[in-house]
C-alpha cells in the first residue's frame, strides 16, 4: 500500500483557505470520481468538513500529483496554497487518519461529529467506486480505533465549549430541557451557538429581542422563533426559561428588580440567565435572588477549563491508544505485502516438483503404492526444506523495513511472475 | 416473631444508612445498586413482620396502635420505592434511610408506650385513621428531604461549583417536582386521617377537647401543612421559604407524634 494523504485542517490553514477547497455535497461524487481517474491514483476518498478538507489515496508506484489535481480541480494558485498544505505519507498517513477518526485532531478534542463525517465521506466514496480493497482496510481499522479511544478513555465523556457547558448547567436546573424556552437578548454569534445547542438539547421555542430589529427577526427565522422588539424586553421577558444575553450595552440591563419582577410573574418558577456580554449586562446581585441563576463569561469558561484539563489527561492516553494501533497496523499490512511472493514461492517449487516426479515416473517402471508414498515424502521433504529459509526470512523482513528490498530479491532468485494472489487465498497461504 | 423480623429489616435498611452516611462524602455506582437491593429485601422482611403482627392481635388497627413506628416506616419506605420507580433516583435516601433506620430501630428495640385498647371503640375508623396519618407523615418526610436537597443543589449552583461533591443529585427542577408531589398526595391522608381520628375520639369521649396536647398539635401541624400546599400552589414558593415551611411542618408533626406520650386521650388507656 502506498498511502498520501494532503490536505488543509484549521490548525494549518484559515478559514479563508478552507472555503475556497470546501466542496458542496452534492459535487462530492463528481470530485471523487476524478480523483479515482487522476494519473497515478488506485484509490482515493475526500475528507470535507467545516475544519478540514483532505485527500487521503493509494497511489500506483508512490507516484501521482495530488497538488496538481487540488490545483486543477478548484482552480487555485499552488503558491498561495503551500505555506497550508500538509501532507503525509505511509505510516504517518495512517496515524494521521486514526487520530482524525478519533478525534484527537479536531477543533474541540473529542467532539462525537467528526466520526460520522469520515463514515460518510468513506461511504461516499465507496459507492462511487473510489474505495476498494486496500483504503477500505484501512478505514475499517480507523473505526475500530476510534471505537477503541472512545470506550477506553474519557477523551469525548465531558462538555468542551462554552456552549455545550451552558447546556450541562440548563440541564442540572431544568433536568431535560424539553418544553423549555430560550430567550436571547442580542444577536451575536456566540449566543446563536448557545442557542442552537440548547435547542439540540430539546428546548422548545425561541425569542429574539435585539436593538436593531431586523437582526432580531433574521436570527429568530432560523430557529423558527419569534423576534421581539427592544422595547417590550422587560414585559416578555420572564417567559424565557433560559435567557442568554449578548448586547454591548455598557451597563447592566437586567438588575435585581427585573428578577424580582420576573419571578413573580412566573410563580417563582427558576430562570437561568447566561451573560456572555463584556461588560456583563446582568447585575451579578440577580444571582442572590432564589431561583435565578447567573453565569457570566467568567463563571462558564471556569467550567469549561477544569473540563480540559481532564480531557488533556485523556488525550494523551488516546495518542497511545492510537501509535499502538498505527504499528499493529502496518505490521499487518507488511505481513500482508509478503504473503503473495510466498505463495508465488510454494507454487512455484510445487511445479517444479510435480514436474520432476512425473518425468522421472516412466523410466522407473511398475512401482508400489509404499515406494509412491515414499518419493511423495522425500520430494515434500526436500521442497519443505528448502523453502524454509526464505519463508521465515520474508516473514521477518515483513516487519522490517526492507521488506520491499528482500521481496524483489526473492522474486528474482526464483524468477516468480509479477502476480498477485487472491487475498483471501493468501492469508490461509501465510499460515503455512 | 414480628420483632424478629423487623430486626432482619432493620439489618437491610442499615445498609441504606451507609449509603446516607457515604452520599456525604462521595457518589458510589455499585452502593447505589447495593442499596436499592438491600432496602427491597428489608421491605419484604418489614412486610412479613406487619402483617405477623396484624394475624397475632387479630386485627389491623390493633397491630398499628401496637407499633406505629414500624408501620411508618414502611410507609415511608414506599413513598421513597414509588419516588425511585418515577424518577430513577436513590437521591432521597439521603435524608429519607436514616428517618426510616431510626423508626425501625425504635420499633424493633423500644418498649412499646401503647397498651391494647379495648374492643368497643370503632376499630375501622381507627385503622383508617393510623394507615392515612401515617401514610402522610411519609409524604411529609420524603418532600422534607426534597427540600432540603433542593437547597444543596441550589447552593452548589449559586456558587458556581458544579460537579462537587453531590454532583450526581437530579436536576433541581426533578427534586422540587418530588417534593411538591409528594407534599400534594400526602395532604388528603392528612386530613381524612384527621378527620377519622375525630370520628374516633367522639365515639370513645362523646366529645372532642381540643386543648389535648396532642389534638392541638395534630391541628396545628395541619395548618402548617395546609399553608405550605397553599403557597406552592399559589405563588410557587420553593428554595429556602419552602425548605423553612417544610421544617416547619416537619417539627410540628414530629412534636404532633411526640404528644402521644402526653396525651390523655391518645394513648387508649382505659382510665
Amino acid at each position: 500500500m502506498n498511502l498520501r494523504l494532503i490536505g488543509v485542517n484549521h490548525k494549518s490553514a484559515p478559514v479563508e483557505v478552507r472555503e475556497r477547497l470546501a466542496i458542496p455535497e452534492s459535487h462530492l461524487p463528481d470530485a471523487l470520481k476524478q480523483l479515482a481517474q487522476h494519473p497515478g491514483i488506485e484509490e482515493g476518498m475526500i475528507l470535507c468538513t467545516c475544519n478540514r478538507v483532505e485527500l487521503l489515496t493509494n497511489v500506483k508506484n508512490g507516484t501521482a500529483d495530488l497538488r496538481g489535481f487540488l490545483r486543477d480541480f478548484f482552480h487555485v494558485d499552488a503558491a498561495q496554497l503551500e505555506p497550508h498544505l500538509y501532507e503525509y505519507r505511509e505510516q504517518d498517513a495512517v496515524r494521521h487518519v486514526f487520530r482524525v477518526t478519533s478525534s484527537l485532531d479536531s477543533m474541540v478534542v473529542g467532539e462525537p461529529q467528526i466520526l460520522g463525517q469520515v463514515k460518510e465521506a468513506y461511504a461516499t466514496a465507496r459507492a462511487v467506486g473510489a474505495v476498494h480493497s486496500q483504503l477500505d482496510q484501512l478505514l475499517t481499522r480507523a473505526f475500530a480505533v476510534a471505537k477503541r479511544v472512545r470506550t477506553e478513555t474519557a477523551v469525548g465523556s465531558s462538555a468542551v465549549s462554552v456552549a455545550s457547558v451552558a447546556v450541562e448547567l440548563a440541564k442540572k436546573i431544568f433536568g431535560s430541557l424539553n418544553g423549555k424556552h430560550v430567550y436571547l437578548v442580542g444577536a451575536g454569534k456566540m449566543s446563536e451557538l448557545a442557542a442552537r445547542h440548547l435547542m439540540a438539547h430539546g428546548a422548545a421555542s425561541i425569542f429574539v429581542a435585539n436593538r436593531t430589529y431586523d437582526r432580531a427577526i433574521r436570527l429568530a427565522q432560523k430557529f423558527d422563533g419569534q423576534a421581539i422588539e427592544f422595547s417590550r424586553l422587560y414585559d416578555t421577558c420572564d417567559r424565557g426559561d433560559i435567557v442568554i444575553t449578548s448586547t454591548g450595552s455598557p451597563k447592566a440591563i437586567f438588575r435585581k428588580e427585573h428578577g424580582e419582577l420576573f419571578l413573580s410573574r412566573r410563580k417563582n418558577r427558576p430562570m437561568f440567565f447566561i451573560d456572555i456580554a463584556v461588560p456583563r449586562d446582568v447585575d451579578p446581585e440577580m444571582n442572590k435572588l432564589d431561583g435565578i441563576f447567573v453565569y457570566d463569561i467568567d463563571d462558564l469558561q471556569q467550567a469549561v477549563a477544569s473540563h480540559v484539563a481532564d480531557r488533556k489527561k485523556e488525550a494523551e492516553r488516546a495518542e497511545a491508544i492510537v501509535n499502538t494501533e498505527v504499528e499493529r497496523f502496518h505490521q499487518r499490512l507488511q505481513t500482508l505485502d509478503v504473503v503473495p511472493t510466498i505463495v508465488s514461492l510454494q507454487e512455484h517449487l510445487e511445479t517444479i516438483r510435480q514436474a520432476e516426479i512425473d518425468r522421472v515416473r516412466g523410466r522407473l517402471g511398475p512401482i508400489t503404492p509404499e515406494q509412491e508414498m515414499a518419493i511423495e515424502t522425500l520430494t515434500r521433504g526436500i521442497v519443505n526444506k528448502i523453502m524454509h529459509t526464505p519463508i521465515s526470512t520474508l516473514k521477518t523482513a515483513a516487519r522490517e523495513a526492507e521488506a520491499t528490498t528482500i521481496v524483489d530479491t526473492v522474486r528474482r532468485l526464483f524468477n516468480l511472475q509479477e502476480k498477485k494472489a487472491a487475498k483471501s487465498g493468501s492469508d490461509s497461504g501465510a499460515q503455512n | 416473631m414480628p420483632v424478629l423480623w423487623l430486626r432482619v429489616a432493620l439489618g437491610c435498611y442499615a445498609v441504606g444508612l451507609i449509603y446516607a452516611l457515604v452520599a456525604l462524602t462521595r457518589t458510589s455506582d455499585l452502593l447505589g445498586r447495593i442499596v436499592l437491593h438491600a432496602t427491597y429485601l428489608g421491605m419484604v422482611f418489614h412486610f412479613v413482620s406487619l402483617m405477623e403482627a396484624v394475624v397475632l392481635s387479630g386485627h389491623i388497627a390493633q397491630a398499628s396502635v401496637h407499633n406505629p413506628e414500624s408501620l411508618l416506616a414502611f410507609l415511608i419506605m414506599t413513598v421513597f420505592m414509588i419516588v425511585y420507580l418515577v424518577y430513577k433516583t436513590t437521591s432521597p435516601g439521603i435524608i429519607v434511610f436514616p428517618v426510616v433506620f431510626l423508626l425501625t430501630f425504635v420499633a424493633a428495640t423500644g418498649q412499646q408506650p401503647f397498651l391494647l385498647m379495648s374492643s368497643e371503640y370503632k376499630k375501622g375508623w381507627l385503622a383508617a385513621h393510623i394507615g392515612l396519618i401515617l401514610t402522610g407523615y411519609a409524604a411529609l418526610i420524603v418532600s422534607f428531604g426534597s427540600s432540603l436537597l433542593y437547597l444543596v443543589q441550589e447552593h452548589s449552583l449559586k456558587a458556581k461549583r458544579p460537579g462537587g461533591v453531590l454532583s450526581r443529585l437530579p436536576a433541581l427542577e426533578v427534586i422540587d417536582d418530588i417534593g411538591y408531589r409528594s407534599l400534594l398526595f400526602g395532604f388528603p391522608f392528612m386530613t381524612f386521617g384527621l378527620i377519622a381520628g375525630t370520628i374516633v375520639a367522639q365515639a370513645a369521649y362523646g366529645r372532642v377537647n381540643f386543648l389535648d396536647p396532642k389534638i392541638f398539635l395534630s391541628i396545628l401541624m395541619w395548618a402548617v401543612y395546609l399553608v405550605m400546599v397553599f403557597t406552592r400552589w399559589n405563588s410557587g414558593w420553593r428554595g429556602r421559604r419552602a425548605a423553612y415551611l417544610a421544617t416547619c411542618a416537619f417539627v410540628a408533626a414530629v412534636v404532633a407524634w411526640a404528644a402521644n406520650y402526653f396525651s390523655t386521650i391518645h394513648r387508649f388507656v382505659q382510665s
